[in-house]
Formats: structure tokens, C-alpha cells, sequence
């Protein structure tokens, strides 16, 4: 079976014939389209919605903001004690930190409604996207969407451009090259680890803690470099839920530190590879998830 | 597989279930850690069609499986078991498709946009179903006129009332055109003024477009007010399915002939079958077969009581229901 999270796309593309189930060859990237498109309209209904509030909207963004500054301070001050954390400067742990904020941050803004997928399942309110023609997996991702989250977008670039500013870096084509795709593939993967934990919720879903461990848990073990970490948390972070591939790997190319466990320099350039991965797997678990709620309901 | 093709759309059949079942795995906590697992036949062995254009109540009591079968019509959940058909399409499998010719009203959760004008909602359906401009803009102005929504358009939904907002989500759910319309408890929570504006608009789109409206309720007259035929479900299974009227000789029903004397009387002898059921004061309350005439039992209370007032009741299709889940229960 091919079909689960909702098929056959736009009605016009699926009118044709009357072929469905297993194998239906061309509407795979009509849907992606569609859900893009999709995610647009209610990404944009819920702008004019935070609009209506408009004096709420400024200041929740400028508290976002701030929260997201006084969590760098709290490095700050740690290295007001210490010269080094676990071998990296303070420069090198801003990169790594600007790095981990940014993509995460780029994410949380992209997709981090999905963790309220449990409260939807239990309130019944899911059905209502069930409903709609269009894919339920940009109908969540959208649901809620809140530019206030730019805020730490913002404060990850800052970090970072602080963290450029101070750090001597021997720039070569390739390390240029490696920053932008660094970011969007930890954007890429950090989107996956949330979609896939919302997919868990599908399963049991009070377990949007077990989600939060992993994405704002996952984005905070980040911003520390991979040597404060026992060896089998690293190891755990770079072949099970690979976020060692969002900045520690291809970080430490740029920076020209030794990685971890040993691996090859070649891996740095990978995070692309690993992101595509897990947004295909986690598009699967998201589809099993699916599947599992429209056979047992709610 | 041939099915799925939208020639069958054209059939008589416009909604076909045939032995459809939905069966759920209930874990139940017995201990610390022990749990029991229970099977849970919401829906079992489910028949019926309904021709296109049909304006069908589906009542039960809470859990008999009403909404369970609503959830599988619309694709939201997969049957364990059976055929099932709407327009052609098998809704588990092909559900996106579906959604272009189905509208769903959930009563009690709005699908308009809290804090935005209610033509906002409009717009996003428009766009989302890719609604024909010109179509678009027919439907919207035949709903905003009949379901009087005109002053509200510009108003955010949060500011509606619960019988605007109903009215609202019935228009969204009609824009693209939809060939079935499920209605989930359309007038629940609203008063006597919208009940009737939403009935009369139901009524007109059903006469005007020949949309097939599968309606469940808890309220009757929505009912007795709009559906020629009735499904009554329970414990998953199809009790009776028929006219309204059918229903009461089904359950043996009796209509209430309430009268108003003179003065304070001891009851009225009345010819059998029918007897005084109440007495409050100088009025009485009687009962009498719902198919019985009741202009020779109210000539003879006439000849020989001094009558100031009389009114015949209707009966009570909620005790007629409850009467056949009783009968059901003890076979």
C-alpha cells in the first residue's frame, strides 16, 4: 500500500481514471506541491490572525527575543569562570551555538505546531483537517504558524555573527560553501526530528515532553561541543538521531578541530544526505502514524 | 479494481454501505500495569444506500456508532470490514479526492478562523478547494443572501453568535459545490429564530441542488422538519430505517389529547382505547393510539363535558425511540 496520508492530490490530476491503491505512478510531487501550497494559505490566514492583536504580536516577539539573548548570557557568565569548555573557546562554542539556534530556530518557525498534534487527536479536532483536500501533515505544520518565532532565528544569527567576528577562521571555497548548507540541512533535520515526534503522538499522545526532549533538548546539548558529552551520548547523537550532523561535524571542519568518535573529515560534508533521510523517514513515520489513527480513531 | 471509478457516481446509489464494520481495540487499565484488551464493535455489519438528492436523520443514542459511520464516510477512518462507497469513491482510500465533493459541519467545532472576518474563511475555501472564481462568488452570494450572512462577512468570528457562527460554517462547508453535505448536530445550542433559519436554508439547498444531506441530531424536529426518511442506530447496528411516520407504528406511539373544562372534574370517561393519563386542575391530559382518529374522541368528551379548550400533541419520537431500545434490549 503507497496511500495513507490522503492521496490522489489536486481533484483535477486525480479525475484522469479511476486507478487507486498500490503503485499509482505520478502524484507524489503534484502532493508535495500541493502541501507547500497548502502550508502557504494557512500560514498566511494565521498572520492576519496574530495581526488582529497586533500590540500582543510585538510584544511576545520582543519577549521571545529576549528570553532567547538571556540564554546566551548564561554562557557568557560560564566562561567568565573558564577559559575553555571542553577544549573550545568561547568563539568556537558561539559558532556552534549560532549554528544550533539558527537551524532550530528556522524549524520551530517552519514546523513547530506539530507538537500540539497529541492536543488535536484528543480533542477531536483533527478530523476537521481530515476532511480538507488538502495533505493533514502542511495543514499541522502551518496550524498556529507565528513569526514571533523569527525572534530566535534572530538571536542565533546574531550569536553567529558574533562567533565570525571573533574567530580567525582559515576560509577556504569549500568552508564559505559549507555554512548556508549547513544551515538549512540542520533546518532540515531538526524539522524531521519534529515531525516524527509528532507522529509518535499519534500513538501516544500525551507525549509531547518526549517530543520537547528531543527538539528543544536536542537543540540545547548543541550549542555544548561534543567533547563535554560521555562518548555514548555522541555516539547516540551521530547514528541514531543524527543531530551531531546539524553543527558538531561540519562544525568542526570549519573550525579545524579533531571530530568526534574518530570519524573521517568527509562526513562534514554530509548533513545534506542525512536531512533528505530524515525527512523521508519521518514523512513515513508521520504516514504510519496516520494510518494508525484513522484504523483505532482516537 | 474497477471500483473507485467515478462512472458509479451517476447510480441511484449515491451512498452504499454494505456489511460495513469498524472494530476497535480498547485497552482498559485493571491494575498497576495490567491491562485488559477489549474488542469494541462501534459499527457492525452496516447496510444501506442512499439515493442522490435523499435528506436522510441518522439518530441514536450517545456511542451507538453515529459518528463512527460519519468518520468512515468521510475518510477519516478506515473500516475494519464491508464495502462502502460515496459517489463512486471509497473515502478510506482516496479521501483528498473525496473532499472535493463532500462538506462536513462538525456542530460543535467551527472551522472558521477565530479571530479573522468571517469572508476570510470564505476566501482560504476558495482558494484551498481552487473553487472556479465565477462559482465561487455565485455560491457565496446565494448563501450570504439566504443564510442572511451579509452584515456579518466583515466581522470577526469570535464576535458571532453561536447561531451566526453555525450559520457561517454551513456556508463554508457549501462553497465548493459539495454533492453530499454531513451535518453533525446543526442545531445544537442554537434558539428557536436560527433553528428555523438553518432548517428553511437546508431545505432550499436540498430542493435547489439536489444535495444528498445525511443529517445526525438529537433534536427531532430538525427531523420531523426536513428528512422524509430515518435511520435509527444502535449498539452499531441499523434498527429501523424508513419514514418518520413508520417509526411511530414501530413503536406503538401515542398521541396526547390535552383538554381544558370548566372546572376541577374527576377524569373524563372516555371512550377505550384512549384514557386520562394526568389531571391538573380543570385539565387532563389523555392518551390515544397515534393512529386513531381524534375528532370522534373529541366529539364525545364534547357531548358530555363542558370543553373550553383542547389541543392534540404530537408524540414524543424520543420516548418512541427509547421504547424500541427497551424492546431491543429485553429480546
Amino acid at each position: 500500500m503507497t496511500e495513507a496520508a490522503g492521496t490522489a492530490g489536486p481533484a483535477g490530476s486525480a479525475g484522469a481514471a479511476g486507478v487507486d491503491g498500490p503503485g499509482r505512478p505520478g502524484p507524489r510531487r503534484g502532493r508535495v506541491l500541493e502541501g507547500l501550497r497548502a502550508y502557504g494559505l494557512i500560514a498566511a490566514m494565521w498572520i492576519r490572525s496574530t495581526m488582529a492583536y497586533r500590540t500582543s504580536f510585538v510584544l511576545m516577539t520582543v519577549a521571545n527575543f529576549a528570553m532567547t539573548v538571556l540564554d546566551f548570557v548564561a554562557i557568557l557568565l560560564m566562561f567568565s569562570q573558564v577559559d575553555a569548555l571542553g577544549g573550545w573557546s568561547l568563539a568556537e562554542v558561539a559558532f556552534l551555538y549560532g549554528v544550533s539556534g539558527v537551524s532550530f530556530g528556522l524549524a520551530d518557525l517552519a514546523v513547530g505546531s506539530m507538537e500540539r498534534l497529541g492536543r488535536r487527536v484528543r480533542d477531536g479536532t483533527l478530523d476537521t483537517l481530515l476532511v480538507r483536500p488538502v495533505p493533514v501533515l502542511a495543514q499541522m505544520a502551518a496550524d498556529r504558524f507565528a513569526l514571533r518565532r523569527l525572534g530566535r532565528v534572530t538571536q542565533g544569527v546574531l550569536v553567529l555573527v558574533y562567533a565570525l567576528v571573533l574567530l580567525d577562521v582559515d576560509w577556504t571555497v569549500a568552508k564559505v560553501l559549507l555554512m548556508p548548507v549547513m544551515l538549512l540541512s540542520g533546518a532540515g533535520i531538526f524539522c524531521a526530528v519534529f515531525v516524527a515526534a509528532a507522529a509518535f503522538q499519534f500513538v501516544a499522545q500525551d507525549a509531547s515532553e518526549v517530543a520537547n526532549a528531543f527538539t528543544y533538548g536536542g537543540t540545547t546539548m548543541l550549542q555544548y561541543p561534543p567533547t563535554v558529552f560521555a562518548q555514548d551520548l555522541v555516539r547516540g547523537a551521530t547514528f541514531v538521531v543524527p543531530l551531531a550532523f546539524v553543527n558538531w561535524l561540519p562544525a568542526g571542519y570549519v573550525l579545524d578541530r579533531p571530530f568526534p568518535l574518530a570519524l573521517p573529515e568527509w562526513v562534514a560534508f554530509t548533513p545534506p544526505l542525512v536531512a533528505v533521510a530524515c525527512c523521508a523517514l519521518a514523512g513515513l513515520a508521520w504516514r504510519a502514524g496516520l494510518r494508525s489513527y484513522r484504523s483505532t480513531g482516537s | 479494481m474497477t471500483d473507485g471509478d467515478g462512472a458509479a457516481a451517476g447510480g441511484a446509489a449515491f451512498i452504499e454501505l454494505d456489511g460495513v464494520e469498524k472494530v476497535f481495540d480498547v485497552r482498559r487499565k485493571t491494575g498497576f500495569l495490567k491491562r485488559e484488551r477489549r474488542e469494541v464493535r462501534a459499527v457492525d455489519g452496516l447496510s444501506f444506500t442512499v439515493a442522490r438528492g435523499e435528506m436522510v436523520g441518522y439518530i441514536g443514542p450517545n456511542g451507538a456508532g453515529k459518528s463512527t459511520t460519519i468518520k468512515m464516510l468521510t475518510g477519516i477512518l478506515t473500516p475494519s470490514g464491508g464495502r462502502l462507497r460515496v459517489a463512486g469513491i471509497d473515502p478510506s482510500r482516496e479521501r483528498t479526492r473525496l473532499a472535493h465533493r463532500i462538506g462536513v459541519v462538525f456542530g460543535q467545532r467551527t472551522t472558521l478562523w477565530w479571530d479573522l472576518p468571517l469572508i476570510d474563511s470564505y476566501r482560504l475555501m476558495h482558494r484551498m478547494y481552487r473553487i472556479p472564481d465565477a462559482r465561487y462568488r455565485e455560491n457565496l452570494d446565494r448563501c450570504v443572501e439566504l443564510l442572511q450572512l451579509a452584515e456579518l462577512l466583515e466581522v470577526p468570528v469570535r464576535q458571532l453568535s453561536l447561531g451566526q457562527r453555525m450559520r457561517g460554517d454551513i456556508a463554508a462547508a457549501l462553497l465548493h459545490d459539495p454533492d453530499v453535505l454531513y451535518l453533525d448536530e446543526p442545531t445544537i445550542g442554537l434558539d428557536v429564530v436560527s433553528k428555523a433559519k438553518v432548517r428553511g436554508f437546508l431545505r432550499d439547498v436540498n430542493a435547489e441542488r439536489g444535495t444528498t444531506v445525511l443529517l445526525t441530531t438529537h433534536d427531532l424536529q430538525d427531523i420531523e422538519q426536513l428528512c422524509s426518511r430515518v435511520m435509527v442506530i444502535d449498539h452499531g447496528r441499523l434498527m429501523y430505517d424508513g419514514p418518520l411516520a413508520g417509526l411511530h407504528e414501530v413503536g406503538e406511539s401515542e398521541r396526547t389529547l390535552v383538554v381544558d373544562l370548566e372546572r376541577e372534574l374527576p377524569p373524563v370517561e372516555a371512550p377505550a382505547p384512549a384514557r386520562v393519563v394526568r389531571v391538573e386542575g380543570p385539565r387532563q391530559w389523555l392518551a390515544f393510539p397515534a393512529s386513531a382518529s381524534a375528532a370522534g374522541l373529541v366529539a364525545a368528551i364534547a357531548a358530555r363535558y363542558p370543553l373550553v379548550d383542547l389541543s392534540v400533541r404530537e408524540p414524543d419520537i424520543e420516548a418512541v425511540i427509547a421504547k424500541m431500545y427497551a424492546e431491543r434490549a429485553s429480546a
